[in-house]
């Protein structure tokens, strides 16, 4: 069953304004924080509820908030991470354009834990439209007194800001983001220091996903050891997944964690099954990043057990038989899917977004599309196969930030799962029909 | 300095974005000043107007430049009142993305990158906007143009055509229906 | 203070050292190679990717070996740490990655390029390199630009160092150079017809690893094993006045900073000793360069000193030595 902490009111009318929003409960969990609770005893909720970031790495909030330096007299900022941009994820913008005042009230409750005075959302250029709904939830707060000075009359002051980007996917990565957001190019810094110790302006900084601010919401109001009885293990929650390609219901589901994937696949009340009646072949569990699994280990882990839509349970197997739950970017490929065509668009995907800072990446990620690209074409050699292996192994691990890593998980996990797609389209290329002339190398330099 | 110069509308809003940052950092306040002098500079930044966002914060041109040509929102070549901007990844694409960019570059007349003669229209084909539930789709201005078909295409490009408008990245967007 | 052993090496160091200086104490083929760090550059490093190392014990305090390879010019020692460069064949392996990618789109045209001879890229292909490429595509190629009068930027060739960037912002009064674009098409460049005119500009050319940043005095007018360098020296208001001479016979051919054996400058000089006195009385002649690093132009014409490659026991005592002035405005 579908558990709503999140999206409970999202379809309620006029949702997105104050009134309702309050109506509905809106800004409980700010005024438990702000005069019942101390900022430790915020942290320590959180702790509690075993929450971990819905960004894609997934490591445990309550610990990242607990490592934030907090040296006498210097400013503590909290930064939401609103730049999603990994392909096949979109739950951010549904949720700040359904639900806008959740994400401000999750920044003020999560600002007030951490000391922060200050606080941005650093959204993606693209959601302009979006920035402009947070402005005006962000506009109604401060008239109702929820931002700005002593707060509820606690002597608590917060000013809250959007700051729009302007096109780059490698600014959703903590540094990256920072740097844009002190008007810089998104190249990202070199870890440590840690943003904890030294982050916007080189003062210690949480960065934090949009759906993890949201969370903290009910976790304040419920409390973190009920949280933590939703889910599965230390899976604990719910999380919001994007469900997208030859489905027959696409769009966000709010799922308790530990449903099973086939569950999730072919339920009505989430994707409702392959499009067209086809069969799956392939799914992308978590954004484009994480490795794609084909239909019987997306379905079941190597052991013959039910995969759940968990932490623990996409990625069991490792990177041999599993995956991982990454943004919750699920991407599913119906039968007529080539591999090896989803791979190179992959590919061109990253090549684009490379920032250049480091070799690995700047000149792995294009020679890889290069490489798909003449085997697409029915121009590639069998040795290309482990060419790209080899390049993949070479910017994994090696790369200033995970980029890298990005960009060379989905080719080995296509090698490793679909190799025989890709020795058929080096052994037959006269069967490659489809061809056409619009399957361009990325180009930087378009417009 | 060559005349260029905010109305006072933007230049207010400008003051307003320099004072979201603290003392010494009103360099954050680059990009949202980059993207309303797009819009309000004919839709791309020229030198000079870089110049003059670089004037305004007291900082290097080089810095501008540098920042205005990582971000692919911002153009640094003139384009057309409407930017047409196609998602071309991963579901979008699985969805028949390239049918819509193809259907466009013969429409239009245009390949991917260029410009129509009238100056009406460029054409781009982007990486993932974030609507792959709504795949395919494009962007042009604010606007987010969802579950497109070659017919919805058509239509929306007589839309714009007939009003003759420039579409920025900073209008007030059309009213969605969510 | 921390004691870190690399590849078997141990040596005791100051708090706040990286393993590459702790490396550079130790000396010797231990030393990863370095093609974007400079010592003497703030926040130079981290970014070319060649001098990554295997840290196999973290600390003393927390044991656990570090997941990824990391650089050693931007990873700060801690006591106990143990660390394996050369003997490690993972890094091995990747390093020649590192130098298969540099070298992806880089034009080898060393036959006709000013640098050859004292190019640390062609040294670090030589000694890290695969024996040839299976890069088998169009290369990226940039048309060369004169930024300012006296300089030469030969985008093509350049690895994206930053280091010239760095050296526009620390040595320099204002930076009108930068880089533009991103991915495999960014590119240092000044974006408009702008020129770099500073009485420090010249020491770009220093930095530079390889030949995309050349001194256009003396471009095409001597290989470099050809041309004899000589320290000289002379009053000069700007700044140290200590350079190199590059000596074709009895003609000054090239002007350059002096440079230490990891041929990191070790006092900037201005523009007007490096591009304006090319003449023998301009200077007094010191005597011979004494070159340090193992090159091309060490090798024929001029005694080679003592390398040291013994263990530097004292290492507080080796930092405080080898701490250079910068003369730098």
């Amino acid at each position: 069953m579908g558990k709503n902490l999140l999206l409970e009111h999202d379809h309620v009318p006029g949702i997105q304004s104050y009134e309702v929003y309050r109506k509905h409960g809106g800004y409980a969990a700010v005024e438990k924080a702000l005069k019942q609770l101390s900022p430790e005893a915020v942290v320590e909720e959180v702790k509690k509820s075993g929450l971990r970031g819905r960004g894609g790495a997934g490591f445990p909030t309550g610990m990242k908030w607990s490592f934030l330096a907090k040296p006498e007299g210097v400013a503590r900022y909290l930064v939401c991470n609103a730049d999603e941009s990994e392909p096949g994820t979109f739950k951010d913008r549904y949720l700040m354009e359904r639900i806008p005042h959740l994400l401000v009230e999750g920044m003020i409750a999560s600002s007030f834990a951490l000391g922060a005075k200050s606080a941005y959302i650093y959204i993606r250029g693209e959601y302009f439209y979006v920035s402009r709904i947070l402005e005006n939830a962000i506009d109604e707060a401060y008239a109702n007194g929820w931002l700005g000075k002593n707060i509820l009359g606690t002597g608590y002051d917060l000013d809250l800001y959007v700051q729009v980007g302007a096109g780059a996917y490698i600014c959703g990565e903590e540094t990256a983001l920072l740097e844009s957001l002190e008007g810089k190019r998104g190249n990202p810094r070199i870890k440590p220091p840690f943003p904890a110790i030294a982050g916007l302006y080189g003062c210690p900084t949480v960065v934090n996903n949009v759906e993890t601010i949201a969370a903290v919401v009910p976790i304040v109001n419920m409390g973190g050891d009920e949280y933590a009885k939703i889910g599965i293990g230390k899976s604990t929650g719910t999380k919001l997944i994007s469900a997208s390609g030859h489905i027959n219901k696409p769009g966000v589901y709010e799922i308790e964690l530990g449903v099973p994937v086939e569950e999730f696949i072919y339920s009505d009340e989430y994707c409702g099954g392959i499009k067209n009646g086809k069969q799956l072949k392939a799914v992308v569990a978590g954004g484009s990043s994480v490795p794609i699994l084909p239909a019987h280990l997306i379905l079941k882990t190597a052991n013959g057990e039910p995969r759940l839509m968990s932490y623990e349970s996409l990625a069991d197997g490792g990177f041999a038989t599993g995956t991982m739950l990454g943004s919750g970017g699920f991407i599913v490929m119906d039968e007529d899917t080539s591999i090896v065509k989803n791979l190179w668009n992959f590919s061109r995907f990253y090549h684009h977004e490379s920032c250049g800072q480091c070799s690995p990446c700047r000149e792995g990620t294009g020679w890889m599309e290069k490489i798909l690209h003449r085997i697409l074409h029915g121009h590639g050699k069998l040795s290309d196969i482990d060419l790209l292996w080899d390049i993949q192994g070479k910017i994994e691990g090696k790369t200033i930030c995970p980029l890298g890593d990005a960009a060379a998980w989905p080719v080995a996990a296509a090698i490793r799962h679909f190799r025989s797609e890709f020795e058929e389209y080096v052994k037959h290329p006269e069967k490659i029909k489809d061809v056409q002339h619009y399957y361009r190398l990325n180009s930087l330099s378009e417009a | 300095m060559n005349n260029i110069r905010f109305s006072d509308e933007s230049l207010a809003l400008v003051q307003k974005m320099i004072r979201r940052y603290p003392e010494g950092r009103q360099k954050s306040a680059l990009i949202p000043i980059l993207h309303i002098a797009q819009a309000e500079f004919d839709g791309w930044l020229s030198p000079a107007v870089m110049d003059y966002v670089a004037s305004l914060l007291n900082i290097q041109p080089v810095e501008v430049y540098e920042v205005a040509s990582f971000y692919s929102m911002f153009n640094l070549k003139p384009v057309g009142k409407c930017v047409i901007e196609v998602c071309r990844t991963s579901s979008c694409w699985l969805l028949g993305a390239e049918d819509v960019i193809r259907h466009l570059e013969k429409k239009l007349n245009v390949t991917v990158g260029g410009t129509t003669n009238d100056g009406m229209f460029t054409l781009k084909s982007v990486e993932c906007l974030g609507s792959c539930g709504t795949a395919p789709m494009m962007q042009v201005g604010a606007d987010y143009y969802e579950n497109l078909t070659l017919d919805k295409v058509d239509t929306l490009v007589e839309g714009f055509k007939s009003s003759g408008k420039r579409k920025s990245y900073t209008d007030k967007p059309e009213p969605r229906t969510i | 203070m921390p004691k870190v052993t690399i590849d078997g090496h141990q040596i005791e160091v100051p708090d706040g050292t990286t393993i590459l200086q702790a490396a550079r104490m130790i000396g010797g083929p231990i030393v990863p190679p370095a093609m974007c760090y400079y010592s003497t550059l703030k926040t130079s490093g981290g970014y070319c990717r060649t001098c990554i190392v295997k840290v196999s014990k973290g600390s003393e305090k927390d044991p656990r070996p570090m997941p990824k390879p990391v650089a050693s010019c931007r990873t700060t020692v801690m006591d106990g740490m143990e660390v394996q460069n050369i003997t490690s064949p993972e890094v091995v392996e990747a390093r020649k990655g590192v130098v298969e990618f540099l070298l992806l789109n880089h034009p080898l045209d060393c036959p006709i390029c000013d640098q050859a001879g004292e190019c640390h890229l062609q040294d670090l292909a030589y000694e890290h390199g695969m024996a040839k490429t299976r890069y088998e595509f169009e290369r990226r190629t940039f048309e060369k630009i004169d930024i300012g009068g006296k300089i030469k930027l030969h985008m093509t060739r350049c690895i994206l160092c930053y280091r010239c960037v760095k050296v526009a912002d620390q040595v320099t009064n204002s930076r009108v150079h930068g880089v533009m674009n991103r991915g495999d098409v960014a590119e240092i460049s000044t974006y408009i017809e702008n020129v770099i005119e500073n009485d420090f500009s010249g020491n770009v050319i220093d930095v530079c690893p390889v030949g995309a940043l050349t001194d256009k005095t003396f471009r095409f007018q001597s290989r470099i094993w050809n041309v004899n360098p000589m320290d000289a020296h002379r009053d000069c208001p700007k700044c140290a006045g200590k350079v190199t001479l590059w000596m074709k016979g009895d003609v000054v051919a090239r002007v350059s900073a002096r440079k230490d054996k990891y041929a990191e400058v070790i006092d900037w000089i201005c523009n007007e000793c490096r591009f304006e006195k090319k003449e023998l009385q301009d200077w007094v002649i010191e005597g011979p360069t004494n070159i340090e690093r193992h090159s091309v132009i060490s090798q024929n014409h001029y005694t080679l000193k003592e390398p040291s490659h013994k263990p530097v026991l004292n290492a507080v005592d080796a930092v405080d030595s080898s701490s250079t002035s910068n003369s730098g405005n």
